[in-house]
């Protein structure tokens, strides 16, 4: 049975989660389901939608705050701040296209309960550095709120931060109020051309660490370039994006220019070339088009100096490039049913970091683990602040580890 | 459940009154026997038990509170400290970690029953890590020679809180510290990549590293402003950022606080997000102009300071939009500084307002609420009227581009009244900057001071929500109890569950 609740308000969430606590039900906790097939397949008995948790509650350009209930589209809001010159600053990924759905979906709950960000990353931070408040429903059917609308505050533990990226294990968020930047005035990229991966990583570690303010720093190897538009050739090219006020931009450029010549030639990519490039690493597009979306897809997070020594550690068909300045790798391996997470996970060992298996199929996400497995002690705590939580089961399950 | 303890304020013969935990007369009992394991596993002058070597740890930077511990121990290793705590974990011995003792809140406030786990020896930078841009160092290690550590090759750790000369990364992690830069550069928590992180039961973990985000839930985050009631940290990894190219201030006078608001909104609103950006009321001006002659202007009602970092291009440009913005705002003065010394003379002002407040005044109480910015004048208004109700005088500085306040309540802790009329004074302010939607505290932290104020803005469900969280790390409540939460519920009380409704599968929720 894969009936449906759609709560139309924040009393009838907390309605549903006490029903489903009463008639011992579990149930799967849902957007706009653009992540839906990530992490361990769910045993639920009951889905529970929260699309139509749905608007902007409070939006106040001067004071950089927004509120919402969470199931309002990231369309919505994205449009809403252009329209003021503002946007989100952690550049939110989409998701939606490396599962063959259409581009532009997903909620401002599923982008926070996931911890989404984007290239600008390294920068900016991520959903949960934006993150100033939230009202959610517990797994105890209690509604609670945290936080508040004001950036300074560090009144009581930041709950903020533990729900965002636990998937929905522990509450269904029902209003969201994060912080909201001003858009930067115009944007460049400044693109190395030729480097191998190794290289790659030092020439990024030389732009991150210089003055040039970097919002955005990706190695493209020669095997996936020719995905990504905005690029003058389709050869290997290691992209830094510089972004501010005109003048700004025009300085940093040359300054950035001439800092990476010694590493291979560069080239310029104007405004419009930019912004199209860095709209293809955001969306992973070489793993997203036709005819890729069959490979298994890791997500490594790992210290941006040695992401290219993930290159000596997997099967050479694994396709891969970098964002974060080396610190996050997309890895694709080659074969259906074969996501070679021992691999992976030795390589991850090694390096520090975690993985993720964003894309396989259910058969294989319910064999192996999705999420990076967590030493005894800290599978404890994560057990233990569940059970906090959500002490019956009752949010999404299962969906990181077994029992949480 | 608490015992009324009477902590004696100094100096004078004043007392103050704070609701602790009850000694465990158990525990006091054996101190004799406690005290020797304890120098088994901290051999040395690591373990302090008398009385007068005791006293400099009484309090910390609220010194309204003071508590002699019933041990000092200062480990040196992180299995000193997982040993320390494994037996305090079995003996049911309370413990309350310290970092440099700055925190305003009673944050590291001793336990009459309690060990005092003092981090301060843990004071080695372990790893500089450029092409990460990192910085491992142990707890102990103060904020500002994590960024003297780095400058040599232009690089700096942005948090500044204003004790960053003493105050700890440790304490700053617990505390999840902020500073004059967190509306560019982010708080604490925004800027700490992992930690080591011993818990109540000696377990030793790791959360985060040299990588980005958490692989499952964001403990870290949590840590981060936990204020020492869920772990003792032993390695802290810090992001390092290169320094802009250059620094400029802009010192603009107004003749209300409306206009001087209207034009900090204007300038977020027109895309700058400033370095820093601070404003000073008429009190506050006058009290630092006497004490540094920083050259402000003293016949105007409130003073920005904004300062802009980046290329001397982006720069240069962003203040003449500033200086323009600040004439469509009624400005009366406004001076951008042509030098460094020009810039850090606008800064020493600001920077030295407690100091300044402390010169014209026996004693002040430093408040730390956030508001929504918009609020300002209401609130500033408000705060006059209460500054005549209790017939105290209050100075404010304000973090202007993220909204947090600190009123100065200037008193004589030797005039009888004036001490309990200033906490009084106090509460009435953080009750207001909650009441407009705002919180309690800012960056200064819950502990002993505030803990009675939670509920204001927060629920019995949203309160027990977070000690579930604590029960997570410590079930026994034996890490820096006391602190931030007002009433001490157990972990068994609060793991029962109370569903009432829900009886019915809601004919009204549509279903498909």
């Amino acid at each position: 049975m894969t009936d449906i609740l759609k709560p139309r308000d924040a009393n009838e969430v907390e309605e549903a989660i006490r029903w489903a606590l009463n008639a011992d039900k579990a149930l799967e906790l849902l957007g706009q389901g653009t992540k839906r097939a990530i992490g361990r397949p769910s045993q639920t008995d009951l889905t529970l939608d929260l699309s139509g948790l749905s608007g902007v509650t409070l939006y106040e350009p001067a004071e950089l705050v927004l509120s919402a209930r969470a199931g309002t589209s990231l369309a919505e809001i994205e449009a809403l701040l252009a329209e003021n010159n503002q946007a989100l600053a952690f550049e939110p990924m989409d998701y939606g296209p490396l599962f063959g759905g259409e581009a532009g979906g997903g909620s401002i709950g599923g982008a926070i309960a996931t911890n989404l960000s984007g290239p600008r990353r390294v920068k900016a931070g991520a959903a949960r550095d934006h993150f100033l408040g939230v009202t959610a429903v517990t797994g105890r059917g209690e509604s609670i709120k945290s936080g508040g609308r004001v950036v300074k505050n560090v009144t009581g533990y930041d709950m903020c931060k533990l729900l965002a990226g636990s998937w929905g294990t522990l509450a269904a968020m029902t209003d969201i109020t994060i912080k909201v930047l001003p858009k930067s005035e115009t944007e460049a990229t400044v693109v190395v051309l030729g480097l191998e991966d190794r290289q790659a990583c030092a020439a990024m570690a030389a732009a991150m660490g210089s003055a040039c303010d970097v919002s955005g720093a990706a190695h493209l190897p020669d095997h996936v370039a020719s995905f990504f538009d905005g690029l003058p050739k389709p050869e290997s090219s290691t992209a830094l994006r510089l972004e501010g006020v005109e003048p700004s931009v025009a300085h940093r450029k040359e300054t950035l220019a001439a800092l990476m010549k010694p590493f291979g030639p560069v080239a310029l990519l104007d405004e419009k070339d930019s912004a199209e490039l860095w709209r293809c690493i955001r969306t992973v597009k070489p793993f997203a088009v036709e005819g890729a979306r069959e490979r298994p897809l890791w997500r490594i997070s790992t210290a941006p100096a040695r992401g290219h020594e993930l290159l000596e550690l997997l099967t050479p068909a694994a396709q891969m490039f970098y964002d974060w300045a080396g610190g996050l790798v997309w890895v694709a391996m080659p074969f259906a049913n074969e996501p070679d997470a021992a691999s992976i996970r030795g390589a991850v060992k090694k390096l520090g970091g975690h993985a993720t298996l964003v894309r396989a199929p259910a058969s294989i996400r319910a064999a192996v683990d999705v999420f990076e497995p967590q030493t005894p002690a800290l599978a404890g705590l994560s057990k233990r602040v569940k059970e906090g939580f959500d002490p019956k089961g009752v949010l999404n399950s299962g969906r990181m580890w077994a029992g949480v | 459940m608490a015992a009324i303890v009477t902590l004696r304020k100094q100096p004078g013969n004043l007392t103050m009154s704070v609701r602790m935990p009850e000694p465990d007369a158990r525990v006091l009992a054996k101190r004799e026997r406690i005290v020797t394991a304890l120098r088994t596993i901290v051999p040395g002058e690591g373990v302090i038990a008398t009385e007068r070597e005791m006293k400099p740890f009484e309090s910390d930077g609220l010194t309204a509170y003071r508590q002699t511990p019933m041990v000092v121990v200062l480990p040196e290793t992180t299995e000193q400290v997982s040993q320390v705590l494994t037996y305090c974990y079995g003996e049911g011995i309370k413990v309350v970690p310290r970092g440099a003792g700055t925190s305003l809140s009673g944050g590291a406030l001793p336990l009459a029953d309690g060990v005092l786990l003092g981090m301060a020896k843990f004071n080695r930078i372990r790893e500089i890590d450029f092409e990460n841009r990192v910085a491992v160092v142990e707890p102990g290690v103060t904020n500002l020679a994590v960024s003297n550590a780095v400058a040599h090759a232009g690089f700096y750790y942005a948090p500044d809180p204003s004790s960053q000369i003493a105050c700890t990364i440790g304490g700053n992690v617990a505390e999840n510290s902020g500073g004059v830069h967190c509306l560019k550069y982010g708080m604490t928590t925004n800027n700490v990549l992992g930690c080591e992180l011993v818990l109540i039961t000696g377990e030793v973990v790791r959360l985060g590293g040299k990588h980005l985000d958490a692989e499952g839930y964001d403990l870290l985050g949590v840590i981060n402003g936990s204020e020492g009631l869920l772990g003792v940290l032993t390695e802290v990894t810090v992001r390092i950022l290169q320094k802009a190219e250059t620094q400029r201030a802009v010192l603009v006078g107004f003749p209300t606080s409306e206009d001087a608001g209207e034009c900090v909104s204007r300038i977020i609103a027109t895309g700058i997000i400033p370095g820093g950006m601070e404003m000073m009321d008429k009190p506050a001006i006058h009290a630092v102009e006497e004490f540094v002659h920083a050259g402000y202007p003293l016949n105007v009602e409130a003073l920005l300071i904004v300062e802009l970092d980046g290329p001397h291009a982006e720069v240069d440009h962003l203040i003449a939009r500033v200086e323009g913005i600040a004439k469509g705002c009624r400005s009366t003065s406004c001076r951008a500084s042509t030098s460094e010394d020009e810039r850090l003379l606008f800064w020493a002002g600001r920077k030295a307002a407690f100091p300044a407040a402390g010169r014209i005044s026996p004693d002040y109480y430093c408040m730390d609420g956030t508001i929504p910015r918009a609020k300002l004048p209401e609130v500033l208004a408000e705060m006059k009227v209460m500054s005549e109700k209790y017939g105290l005088r209050c100075a404010n500085v304000f973090h202007a581009g993220d909204g947090n306040l600190h009123p100065l309540i200037l008193y004589d802790a030797n005039v009888p009244g004036e001490l309990d009329r200033a906490e009084r004074f106090g509460s009435e302010i953080l009750r207001l900057c909650v009441k407009v939607g705002g919180v309690l505290t800012g960056e200064h932290g819950v502990g002993v001071e505030k803990r009675d104020l939670m509920p204001e803005m927060f629920s019995e469900l949203d309160l027990a929500a977070q000690q579930r969280v604590k029960c997570a790390f410590d079930e026994k409540n034996l890490l820096n109890p006391g602190k931030v939460f007002p009433v001490l519920h157990s972990c068994a009380e609060l793991g029962r569950m109370h569903i009432s409704g829900g009886k019915l599968p809601f004919p009204d929720i549509p279903r498909f």
